[in-house]
């Protein structure tokens, strides 16, 4: 009897080894984002856009056209992509560092207009590829290699909550904050991501999800325990749950 | 017929890269370019372009960075203290090996500076203000015409060697109007092999970056850039060169000071002093050979620039010690007369040079203590 194929890698992923760290979250978000475009019938017509950061490389990664955009940029890359071919999928794949400290300004006018492409945001609380510095996500008296003692809030603010933010922008159409920290997330993670992209070809406008992810080598604890840092430090702070979302309001310019 | 009309020099810009087949433009307001983005506004959708005003210059030469990599053919234009913030998407463009066409209006510096007409970007536009090693072919007009006509060819030049060009003018060229018959050329047959547009059924992933970590890989890449460089050098260098047997002098100068310079030697030529213009139109590659291969007659190389001496620095390499090379420059949004070039000639063929130039209108202390009105940004 042959046997029966019960699980295979995503064709949305190449064969490539991948070269992020033991215990981190973007293998599964790769593979989150990969079956989407799989299940969605896009991978051919899909256009990826990595940032600076440890995703850096995700363009060797994704089964799809990809291009690396400066830091914190890639929400303007996509936007030339975009508009240039608006019958393809675009997506931005991007880090904390890259997304919510040295791109504020391109995320925040790509959600302004309304731009109909995806933007997957990995939150992991610090700068994972340089190292593991504070970022603007980094939690209050969490220690990173640039917050030593912790983070302080009289000097460096509350840690930016980037889903609450973009979601009082009229131009966004969808943002959700999910999490991958266990199997019951990862199954949640993937209903958002999909639905993301399906807005996309629907049209809808700008859609982000922001992934809450673990970063063990760069908080120093062990794979496990970085699960458990995500579940009981990182969630309480960012709540999960569906921030903006355009079907559930009507017409684009909705207010949350 | 003549189909001549009267056009400014920014909305001939414009036109004309639509008519290039521009695509897509990307841009941000600042004086002295706005009629540049509004020109697009007003046109470019309407014949099946994209315009987008970007939230900063930054975020437009990147949304260039997006768009070009799809094949398009893509613009952005600024002045002076915005094509600074490009720096970023320049260097980043041209280590992806991205065409582009990048328009500057040039305004006086440094910093803010003014909105006045100057010419202090020549290093940051041929020096590049971006990181890693890149040039940039720069391609300079004195004539609206020339803007017209230099429109189709940079947009040819970035596409046939993949990289971003740019042109630089100043304020005066791109407010004034001059009769101009926009000419189109049929786009050159460019290799888009490599373009990342989404079509990965009909073809393998395209990837488009700079980025390349293992040192012997990226200095190959850097190696095989060069040689694309050294090609434009060999086969793309402009300029324009009146020196004839018999003229004393070279004078130097680009854009609309090279105009001025002209009726300068108009002027000299009427007191029996013979001088000759070098006016190159390529800024990068810059024209050195032309200055190894003057007429005997000459004696002396003068630069006039409107900044406090950038091309002369070229010039001197040019010269290679052959003549003595003088400079005459005005800054600050100032801009020198022809009789303040003559002057300076004079002096220069008597031997004999004033410690401070007079400027014509003023006494040498005013140039000290004037100061222009504050204005727009």
């Amino acid at each position: 009897m042959a046997a029966k194929v019960i699980y295979e890698k995503s064709r949305g992923l190449k064969d490539n080894p991948l070269t992020y760290c033991p215990g981190c979250s973007h293998g599964t978000i790769h593979k989150l984002v990969a079956e989407s475009l799989v299940e969605l019938d896009v991978l051919e017509r899909t256009i990826a856009v990595a940032p600076v950061g440890c995703s850096v490389l995700a363009y060797n990664y994704f089964n799809c056209d990809g291009i690396q955009a400066a830091h914190g940029r890639a929400p303007a890359v996509a936007t030339g992509i975009k508009r240039v071919c608006p019958d393809k999928i675009v997506f931005a794949y991007q880090g904390d560092g890259d997304l919510a400290s040295i791109g504020t300004a391109e995320i925040i006018h790509a959600a302004h207009r309304g731009e109909n492409f995806t933007v997957i945001f990995v939150n992991n609380a610090i700068y994972g590829m340089t190292g593991g510095q504070m970022a603007p996500t980094t939690l209050i008296n969490q220690k990173t290699t640039t917050s030593p003692y912790g983070r302080f809030e009289e000097t460096t603010g509350k840690p930016l909550l980037v889903s609450e933010m973009l979601a009082t922008i009229p131009g966004a159409a969808y943002i959700e904050r999910v999490s991958v920290h266990d199997h019951a997330h990862i199954l949640k993670a993937k209903r958002a991501i999909k639905k993301a992209f399906e807005y996309q070809v629907e049209g809808k406008g700008f859609c982000m999800v922001e992934v809450l992810a673990a970063c063990p080598i760069g908080w120093n604890v062990l794979p496990v325990d970085s699960m458990k840092f995500v579940r009981d430090q990182m969630m309480p702070y960012y709540p999960l749950g569906v921030y903006k979302d355009r079907a559930n309001i009507g017409g684009k310019g909705g207010a949350l | 017929m003549s189909k001549k009309v009267l056009m400014k020099g920014n909305e001939v810009i414009a036109e004309a890269a639509i008519q290039a087949g521009c695509k897509a433009f990307f841009g941000y307001p600042i004086t002295p370019q706005n009629e540049i983005p509004e020109y697009m506004s007003a046109h470019i959708e309407r014949r099946n372009g994209i315009f987008v005003q970007a939230e900063s210059e930054v975020a437009a030469i990147n949304m260039c960075y997006g768009a070009a990599a799809t094949g398009a053919r893509v613009m952005t234009s600024s002045s002076s203290p915005g094509m600074a913030l490009k720096q970023e998407g320049i260097s980043y463009m041209s280590g992806a090996d991205l065409p582009v066409l990048m328009v500057n209006v040039s305004r006086c510096g440094p910093g803010l500076g003014g909105i006045l007409p100057a010419q202090g970007d020549y290093f940051m536009a041929t020096r590049g203000g971006g990181n890693g090693d890149y040039r940039t072919p720069v391609f300079a007009p004195a004539y609206i015409q020339e803007c017209s006509d230099l429109v189709f060819h940079s947009f040819d030049i970035a596409e046939k060697y993949r990289t971003p060009v740019m042109i630089l003018l100043d304020g005066m060229l791109g407010q004034m109007m001059e009769p101009v018959e926009i000419r189109p050329t049929p786009p050159i047959e460019a290799d888009k092999s490599w373009v990342v547009d989404g079509n990965t059924d009909k073809r393998p992933p395209n990837i488009v970056n700079s980025l390349s970590l293992l040192g012997d890989v990226l200095e190959q890449q850097n190696l095989i850039r060069f040689e694309k460089y050294a090609e434009i050098e060999r086969t793309e260098c402009m300029v324009e060169n009146t020196v004839k047997d018999g003229d004393e002098i070279a004078v130097v100068a680009y854009g609309v000071p090279a105009r001025i310079v002209s009726n300068a030697i108009e002027e000299l030529s009427a007191e029996g002093i013979r001088a000759g213009l070098i006016r190159p139109i390529t800024l990068w590659p810059f024209p050195y050979d032309v200055f190894q291969n003057l007429p005997a007659s000459v004696k002396h190389v003068l630069v006039a620039e409107l900044s406090m001496g950038q091309m002369v620095e070229d010039v001197k390499l040019g010269v290679n010690g052959k003549y003595p090379v003088h400079f005459y420059g005005r800054c600050g949004g100032m801009v020198f007369d022809p009789s303040e070039i003559a002057d300076k000639v004079r002096e220069i063929i008597k031997g004999h040079t004033p410690a401070e130039p007079v400027p014509r209108n003023g006494k040498p202390s005013d140039r000290c203590t004037k100061h222009t009105k504050g204005g727009a940004q």
